[in-house]
């Protein structure tokens, strides 16, 4: 009984982890539609925020780095979510309704965060806004002067080559300045420490032992899936972003502002990601690669669910999370210690990190043979589905 | 111009086999030989990607098996890298007595010539048929391949007993013929011998892109459902085209690893198999010289970027990837082949001469007409 | 370059400046300053595989510096073999290796792991048992120094009890506390191998399950003080560590190393054991290039290398004819300060067995490039 519990209590932790993870992508995928492979990047974000938001709380030391934490939660959120908008605005709005091209140029925008982070100094910062600005500028300008020119996007694409190259130059000329050169927080991992009330034991009950974090883990999660919840079912933006995602055309002519409702939906999912990955510090390493190691079982996470449905996300993150837990841990062979040899062997051999990972991915494929749209598949009437 | 044209091809040949190993050093001839085995691979995803519109994100698989066959066989047939039972050196080190059962077909070099490219074709066919079967598409057939990626990733990546986990085997060291594997002679050969396989692919992939099969997969990726209606199958035409991209991709992977000395689990990582897709999307898909040039050309600018900066790869691979995907869609060849460069020319005032069809108002029977009902507005 | 390789980097960069500014390398009545070309392996084998081949074919290099992971020196080897160049790599491995065409600065088990798990079974054996937990990361160190960990135990008359693998950069170790809580109600020796991120998981999540150093002594063999830096010293506060360097060595070449270090690149930096075999694989070529005469003709700097000594940060070191260093073996307890305070000293320089004694397939084995033999990588004794 007290296995059953323990292992219940790991795959309720693993699980979620993968439901905080998902619950962002589980809106931008679900509702909009687009495959984001930045998603796990946005959850690097997160965490670096929570880096930042500590590093200015370290110093006061006492009671109020105790509280740094909730504080870095909502600072992770605001900051990745205007990033996530920012994204929405610049390069997604490209794209809607060609979701494989979708996917592949997140994956781009992922690479360039990564390489972000690890080279980001205040001389590249500079750079990249003095490029910014004066792209922006001779656009216009060149807009204006060249009206209805058939070479106006030919030069206007030159002028910004042009100002980025000035943008580099202009960096590396202020990466002679010492203090400016150096990297904010460079290629190493860095280090997030929880505040001293996370980092043990909550106590035991029934004989387990309740770690801390993990149980700040699940009710986060909890809190954060109640949240979201009742945003999309309550409220007024809840409202207009499910009947965007029902029929673009018809709320447009109603009225809603599709174009802004677009906006708003990215950044929610690109904030709860910080959030993730706010929490996430907790429990790992916070470095460039973070988002590589959770982006891949998201997707599973969300497709094995069923596309669209939040019941479908919590049920598959927390699947996934027991399947894994109970049989990387072996723990089968003490429940049935008197296994025939050959089952014994089988159970032996998958019970490594490695190996019930496989399993959890095969388990994934099988279940979508019998069910293609996840377990709770979208409704609606078109053959496509 | 004619002549020139359908020759084109054959003096690109000529050149790859005959003028660059003499003009090129050995290191960048290896490059160019990876390069090359590399277009395989994105011919075999054009097949998919371009033609059928079926984003595999899981090619890596393919690619990686028919590398670890033709290791395999290396490594067994290389009497230095034997340790003291007779298998390869490395299983001391976990303990292994006994060469694991899948290791004894490679002892013979015929399976391994049939293997390295029925093993990826047979695990493809499985694949693609079950999730084509349940008529799996679009972005979800992607995440499933991904997630097939991730079963192969971490089973080659955990069982260390079984085929050396992560380290992957090593091929270098291994002799062929009596020379050893990594030597600058037998290294141009084997560039040799993809020069040539590389137009052999192109020709299997323009077999199966012509004719009525081609018009199916060029249905299916336009719109599958009116195909399905008008009475097609397209079940068995996506996997068979599935099973000849596994098939080239395990050749093209077996081509790689021995020239570039090593096969691991990271020829399944996700970002290998997503790369690969970039390359057909910066050539041009839906062409077949589009994926050449795409290969090489990313793949040599991945050699010089990350040779001069190392730190700016990523940026200019982000940037690539984004920029090909909003701003060209069609990819290099593909742009040039729509006309984007002479539309370049025109919009900066060289416009080239182009004969067109003769204008609608100099046409006799609209001439006629218009004289007929003179006082309507002109054409 | 993940971790902590890029201060591998900047140690072998303050070396070459060293030996620069002194006056460069003196080969046959002239001096030659060196130039570095750095290449970044991306943490990817092939990459490594293909960007020692550059070095070699393409920059015509005298000598590589390099290699993190056992993976990624495998990936190398067969290149520098095929190419008969040389290699020299700095970090603590698991032995079972002596190629004609690598040097190493490392530890081998037997100047390591071996010393500590003796270590252990005196200090915590009388309270814990004779048992050893092992966990590591899922590549060729763990898995072949676990091996060794495991025949040594047999030796001892003790017990492996658990074995798990956590795949690189995988964070999600919550199967294996519940293993370890299983096996070792009221606690045990656990002895850790893991490579980079997947130990700041291990640490956080262990103090999170309430697995206190107190009652589960561990050991850990690839953490140094720059890793204690990115986990936090508070999660490691109390484990221990085997290496051959601690920055807290109180011997005045030690506090040279780390204060020249520290003047180059910041006051906040630390240095470490990996550090410290960085900068001595350098000064080892420069001695035997400067003894061989020449930098060009490789076979003779092989030849010439060995017997070279060089007193490095840690004390005296001297190259042994099995291509691998002698090494002052410490033992030490980390500290909330982020620094190790020394348990153990061997004092003098363990001599280097490469291949190992208490593995079945290696034992009676050795190695001796002054050999004139074709096997002289591995014979037996």
């Amino acid at each position: 009984m007290e296995l059953f519990f323990s292992q219940l209590l790991d795959g309720l932790s693993i699980g979620s982890v993968l439901l905080l993870a998902a619950t962002g992508l589980a809106i931008v995928f679900g509702l909009m539609g687009v495959i984001n492979l930045a998603h796990g990047e946005f959850l690097m974000l997160g965490a670096y925020v929570t880096f930042v938001v500590q590093g200015i709380f370290k110093p006061m030391g006492g009671i109020l780095f105790e509280l740094y934490f909730p504080i870095a939660l909502v600072a992770s959120f605001v900051v990745t979510a205007l990033v996530g908008a920012l994204l929405e605005r610049t390069l997604i709005r490209q794209l809607y309704g060609r979701p494989l091209e979708t996917l592949l140029a997140t994956w781009g925008v992922s690479l360039v965060l990564i390489q972000l982070v690890r080279s980001v100094s205040t001389a590249m910062l500079i750079g990249i806004l003095v490029a910014i600005a004066l792209g922006w500028f001779a656009a216009k300008m060149l807009r204006t002067r060249f009206e209805e020119k058939l070479f106006l996007p030919y030069i206007v694409g030159l002028s910004w080559i042009g100002s980025s190259l000035i943008g580099i130059a202009f960096a590396s000329w202020l990466s002679n300045i010492r203090p400016l050169a150096s990297a904010w927080f460079g290629p190493r991992n860095i280090d997030v420490t929880a505040p001293k009330w996370l980092q043990g034991s909550w106590g035991k009950i029934a004989g387990i032992e309740l770690p801390g974090i993990r149980i700040f883990i699940i009710l986060l999660s909890a809190i954060l899936l109640l949240a979201t919840f009742w945003f999309l079912n309550k409220s007024v933006w809840g409202l207009r972003m499910r009947a965007v995602t029902q029929n673009r055309q018809m709320s447009n002519c109603l009225g809603i502002p599709t174009d802004k409702v677009d906006c708003i939906t990215f950044a929610l999912g690109s904030g709860l990601a910080g959030v993730a990955g706010a929490a996430i510090t907790l429990l790992g390493s916070v470095g460039p690669n973070l988002g590589a190691a959770y982006i891949v079982s998201c997707f599973m996470v969300i497709v094995l669910g069923g596309v669209g449905n939040l019941l479908g996300t919590v049920l598959a993150s927390f699947l996934l999370g027991i399947i894994q837990s109970v049989i990387g841990s072996g723990s089968l062979l003490i429940v049935f210690p008197n296994l025939p040899g050959s089952v014994k062997g089988f159970v032996e051999f998958f019970a490594t990190t490695s190996m019930s990972l496989v399993l959890v991915f095969i388990f994934i494929i099988a279940f979508l043979q019998f069910r293609p749209n996840g377990m709770f598949p979208q409704k609606g009437r078109s053959v496509e589905n | 111009m004619k002549l020139l044209r359908s020759l084109f091809p054959w003096i690109l040949l000529a050149v790859a086999l005959f003028i660059l190993p003499i003009i090129l050093d050995d290191f960048r001839l290896n490059l160019f030989g990876r390069y090359f085995s590399l277009a395989i691979t994105a011919l075999a995803i054009d097949l998919i990607w371009g033609y059928t519109g079926l984003l595999s994100l899981g090619q890596g698989i393919f690619f990686a098996l028919g590398g670890y066959a033709v290791a395999m066989y290396l490594m067994l047939n290389t009497p230095s890298e034997a340790g003291g039972n007779g298998i390869p050196k490395f299983f001391e080190n976990y303990g292994v007595a006994e060469l694991p059962f899948f290791w004894q077909p490679f002892w013979s070099p015929v399976v391994t010539l049939i293997a390295l490219w029925l093993i990826p074709a047979i695990i493809a066919g499985l694949v693609g048929y079950l999730i084509f079967r349940n008529r799996i598409k679009g972005v979800y057939f992607s995440i499933i391949t991904q997630a097939a990626l991730m079963v192969f990733y971490h089973f080659f990546n955990g069982q260390q007993k079984l085929i050396n986990g992560t380290n992957g085997l090593k091929t270098s060291t291994t002799e062929l013929f009596g020379q050893l594997v990594g030597s600058p002679s037998l290294q141009e050969w084997l560039y040799r011998l993809t020069v040539v396989l590389l137009p052999v692919a192109f020709l299997i992939c323009r077999y199966f892109t012509s004719g009525r099969f081609g018009d199916a997969l060029i249905a299916i990726r336009d719109d599958e459902l009116r195909l399905r209606f008008t009475g097609y199958n397209p079940v068995p035409f996506k996997t068979i085209v599935f099973i000849v991209a596994g098939a080239l991709c395990g050749i093209s992977g077996a081509l790689y690893t021995v020239q570039s000395g090593i096969v691991s689990p990271q020829y399944m990582t996700i970002s290998m198999s997503i790369e690969m897709v970039i390359w057909v999307a910066v050539g041009g898909r839906g062409t077949l010289i589009g994926p050449i040039i795409g290969a090489v050309l990313v793949n040599y600018l991945r050699s010089l970027v990350s040779e001069a900066l190392p730190e700016m790869w990523l940026f200019v691979q982000g940037a690539l990837f984004i920029f090909v995907v909003v701003l060209m869609p069609d990819g290099i060849y593909g742009w040039f082949k729509n006309g984007g460069f002479s539309r370049l020319l025109a919009a900066f005032g060289f416009a080239t001469k182009t004969a067109t069809y003769p204008q609608l108002d100099q046409d006799p029977g609209v001439l006629e007409e218009m004289s007929s009902t003179s006082g309507t507005k002109k054409l | 370059m993940a971790i902590s390789e890029t201060t591998l980097k900047e140690v072998e960069e303050m070396a070459i400046k060293e030996i620069n500014d002194a006056g460069g390398v003196k080969v046959g009545g002239k001096s030659y300053k060196i130039t570095a070309i750095s290449e970044d392996g991306a943490s990817d084998w092939p990459t490594f595989a293909e960007k020692a081949q550059k070095l070699i074919d393409a920059d015509k290099v005298a000598v590589v510096f390099g290699g993190w992971t056992s993976a990624s020196r495998k990936a190398m080897l067969p290149v520098f073999e095929a190419k008969n160049h040389i290699l020299f790599y700095p970090i603590q491995y698991e032995g079972q290796e002596c190629s004609r065409n690598i040097f190493y600065t490392g530890a081998v088990p037997n100047q390591q792991a071996e010393p500590a798990v003796d270590w252990l079974l005196k200090e915590f054996g009388p309270k814990f048992g004779k048992k050893v937990y092992l966990v590591g990361s899922d590549y060729v160190y763990p898995r072949t120094a676990n091996t060794i960990i495991k025949e040594q135990m047999k030796a001892r008359g003790g017990e492996t009890v658990g074995e798990d693998y956590i795949p690189l950069g995988n964070t999600e170790v919550a199967p294996i506390i519940a293993k370890i809580k299983k096996v070792y109600p009221d606690g045990g020796i656990i002895i850790n191998t893991l490579n980079g991120d997947s130990n700041v998981a291990l640490f956080k999540q262990f103090k999170a399950a309430g697995i206190d150093p107190k009652k589960y002594p561990i050991m850990s063999f690839s953490i140094a003080e720059e890793e204690i830096r990115q986990i936090g010293p508070e999660y490691t506060n109390g484990t221990y560590a085997a290496w051959n360097f601690f920055m807290s060595l109180d011997t005045p070449a030690s506090k040279k190393f780390t204060a020249d270090f520290q003047a180059m690149y910041g006051k906040d930096r630390v240095t470490g054991d990996p550090a410290e075999s960085a900068y001595n694989m350098v000064y080892l070529w420069k001695n035997a290039v400067e003894k061989a005469g020449t930098f060009e003709d490789l076979d003779k700097v092989r030849k010439n290398m060995i017997g070279i000594s060089f007193a490095a940060p840690q004390g005296e070191i001297k190259m042994f004819p099995n291509h691998h260093t002698s090494e002052r073996v410490l033992i030490g307890e980390a500290e909330p300060t982020g620094q190790f305070k020394i348990l153990y000293d061997s004092k003098t320089a363990v001599p280097p067995i490469p291949w190992n004694q208490f593995v079945p397939e290696t034992k009676g084995y050795t190695c001796d490039w002054t050999l004139d033999r074709p096997d002289a990588g591995k014979f037996r004794m």
